[in-house]
């Protein structure tokens, strides 16, 4: 077991079947127990209006406050998420932090003028959500083609990871954390 | 082990920096910030950087005026601009001012990965390249020049001064004192040297095969010229070429190397092309080319061109202090190169060492050594392993005249009683060289 709670946050636009499916997929992946939430919350606040996208920094600082305690919390948005000086992030996680944001808003195909494939955005979610989770217990990215811990800039670079931690970083994840993977 | 890449952050936007710190944490790279160019100037001058973001606009000084700055100090760091007001001028001004790249933000966060690696990759490959420089540097050092005496640290600050010049170099001294090393201190300590040092042994060749060795032939120029071939000159093109012995090369080919000296061009034997090659012109021997001059052998405007610098290296007699550093040094080389524990010199070995004329210079001491150290019974070289003769092999008060006897015995023997040899070594004329065989009646054995 990675960690004994992750906390899985909907912070609006997720149906309740996906948040169920993602955190038994989080399960399975990382043998952690996993919760799931699905809260209210005005996002105007974070909306830059000359960029037209949401300030992931701000909104970082924003879970941070609102859910206090030692779990790992990852928040999951519907919206173009970017950081000052990226155009977007997908997702985004303080190393060895608490909290991890990760965003849908790019993961469609319907975003590239593609028809929608569920099943294919569904396995994006889990690996954005497995990467910035990655970065919360410690890990750095990682070179090997198929690690989750690859940097993805674009979609199509998550689709040519696996979801699952290489070898090498499994065995970071057992000294950082202490425990068997 | 890969290298970890250590990158500086400077911009005044507490998000900017914390939004760079965390992407290069997370990309596995040394990250420090800093929040205006005075922190960060402080940061550099104390700490090495191998990339450099920063951003134009700061309060104070700006981003401009601090890369021009890093340049003027580290003129090979990468700095990159950043700006989130670009402009076409302020592009140029930080390119010209020697940035590495100007980049406008926000970034694709693809452009700031793509950016990062091939700055990273720079910065790997200047540091091997600076490592390996440093691995041919530390290969051909002048390690081999040993003496701390007077007279042979003269020679090594002639060394030095001459080495950063292109000045063409006579270096002369006795057989066995280290012409050849001075040659390679020279070339090796100089601009020229990541290219090649060419050595030519001119004694050694006929004066067609010099020719052909100098110049390069071209294919069919002479019987068994099967191929087109480089000469020496076209091979020390950018780098030195050593004539070694320059006075035993002919009349003739005194003329054609006059030639080549002054205009830096040749053709190969047989062929009909100009060719130029810059090269540096060190040359060495043992004979008194002013002397040479004056008897007419050598070409007066040959040696005038050649002797722009001139460098006498001493006789090992006239440095004998240097003789126990010289001892230790032929010790720890052929003790490491037989792969034997190093031995030690007895004291009375040491002492007659210092006292013998050593007529073969460092050469003969080197090879006494070696010699020492095969036959020796790898503990400690006795005076009985050192080929010294008779010459320090005396004991008790000689006079000065039993003295004499003995040297000019050893020398005749030494030239095989060719009276006009020895009589040269012994520096006085065959007349009196006839009178003192009588005088001391000496016969020939």
């Amino acid at each position: 077991m990675l960690q004994p709670h992750i906390l899985l946050v909907s912070f609006g636009g997720f149906e309740k079947k996906l948040l169920q499916r993602l955190a038994e997929a989080l399960r399975i992946e990382t043998k952690a127990e996993v919760q799931v939430r699905d809260i209210y919350f005005d996002l105007n606040l974070f909306y830059d209006p000359t960029r037209r996208q949401y300030n992931g920094n701000e909104l970082m600082k924003e879970v941070d406050a609102l859910f206090p305690g030692n779990q790992k919390v990852i928040a999951l948005f519907n919206v173009d998420l970017f950081i000052p000086i990226l155009t977007y992030i997908f997702g985004q996680a303080m190393l060895n932090g608490r909290i991890g944001i990760v965003s849908a808003y790019r993961l469609g195909n319907e975003r590239y003028g593609l028809e929608p494939d569920p099943a294919l955005y569904f396995d994006r979610l889990v690996k954005e959500i497995m990467h910035e989770l990655g970065h919360m217990l410690g890990l750095i990215h990682c070179h090997s083609p198929l690690c989750v811990m690859r940097s993805s800039t674009y979609v199509e670079d998550i689709d040519q990871k696996h979801s699952a931690y290489c070898k090498n970083c499994l065995e970071m994840l057992s000294e950082n954390t202490g425990h068997k993977t | 082990m890969a290298m970890k890449v250590s990158i500086l952050i400077v911009d005044d936007e507490d998000s900017v920096r914390d939004s760079l710190y965390n992407w290069f944490i997370e990309d596995g790279y040394d990250v420090e910030c800093a929040e205006n160019a005075s922190k960060a100037l402080s940061l550099i001058e104390a700490n090495h950087y191998h990339i450099i973001l920063a951003d134009i606009k700061m309060p104070g000084m700006d981003g401009l005026e601090m890369l021009r700055r890093i340049k003027a100090v580290k003129a090979d760091a990468i700095v990159i601009m950043m700006t989130a007001f670009a402009t076409v001028n302020t592009a140029v001004q930080a390119l010209k001012d020697g940035a590495y790249d100007y980049v406008t933000k926000p970034f694709d966060p693809d452009d700031l990965s793509h950016l990062i690696r091939n700055a990273s990759k720079q910065v790997v490959l200047s540091t091997e390249n600076a490592q390996l420089k440093e691995r041919v540097t530390k290969l051909e050092n002048v390690d081999d020049l040993i003496g701390n005496s007077p007279a042979m640290q003269k020679v090594l600050s002639e060394v030095e001064s001459v080495a950063q010049s292109s000045s063409s170099v006579i270096i002369t001294g006795e057989s066995g004192t280290g012409k050849e090393l001075i040659a390679r201190a020279i070339h090796f300590n100089s601009p020229r040297k990541f290219f090649p040092l060419v050595s030519v042994h001119c004694g050694a060749l006929s004066e067609s095969l010099l020719e052909s060795e100098l110049f390069g032939h071209e294919k069919g120029a002479f019987t068994g010229a099967m191929y087109n071939r480089k000469g020496r000159f076209e091979m020390a093109d950018n780098g030195t070429i050593f004539l070694d012995e320059i006075a035993t090369i002919s009349m003739k080919m005194q003329v054609e190397l006059l030639r080549v000296l002054e205009s830096k061009c040749f053709m190969r034997v047989g062929g009909n092309k100009e060719i130029e090659s810059d090269f540096r012109v060190i040359c060495a021997t043992n004979r008194d080319l002013k002397k040479m001059v004056e008897n007419g052998t050598f070409r007066e405007d040959l040696y005038y061109r050649l002797n722009v610098v001139n460098i006498t290296i001493p006789p090992l007699r006239e440095r004998v202090e240097d003789i126990p550093l010289l001892v230790e040094y032929f010790i720890r080389k052929y003790c490491e190169s037989m792969s034997r524990d190093l031995v030690k010199i007895e004291k009375a070995a040491l002492a007659r060492l210092e006292e013998f004329e050593f007529p073969g210079n460092v050469r003969e001491l080197e090879n006494m050594i070696e010699r020492a150290i095969v036959i020796g019974n790898g503990k400690e070289i006795k005076l009985k392993d050192l080929p010294l003769g008779k010459q320090v092999a005396a004991t008790g008060i000689e006079s000065l005249d039993e003295n004499e006897k003995k040297h000019v015995a050893q020398i005749l023997d030494k030239y095989n009683w060719n009276i006009s040899k020895s009589a040269k070594a012994l520096k006085i004329d065959r007349v009196t060289l006839y009178n003192k065989i009588k005088k001391y009646k000496l016969r020939h054995p």
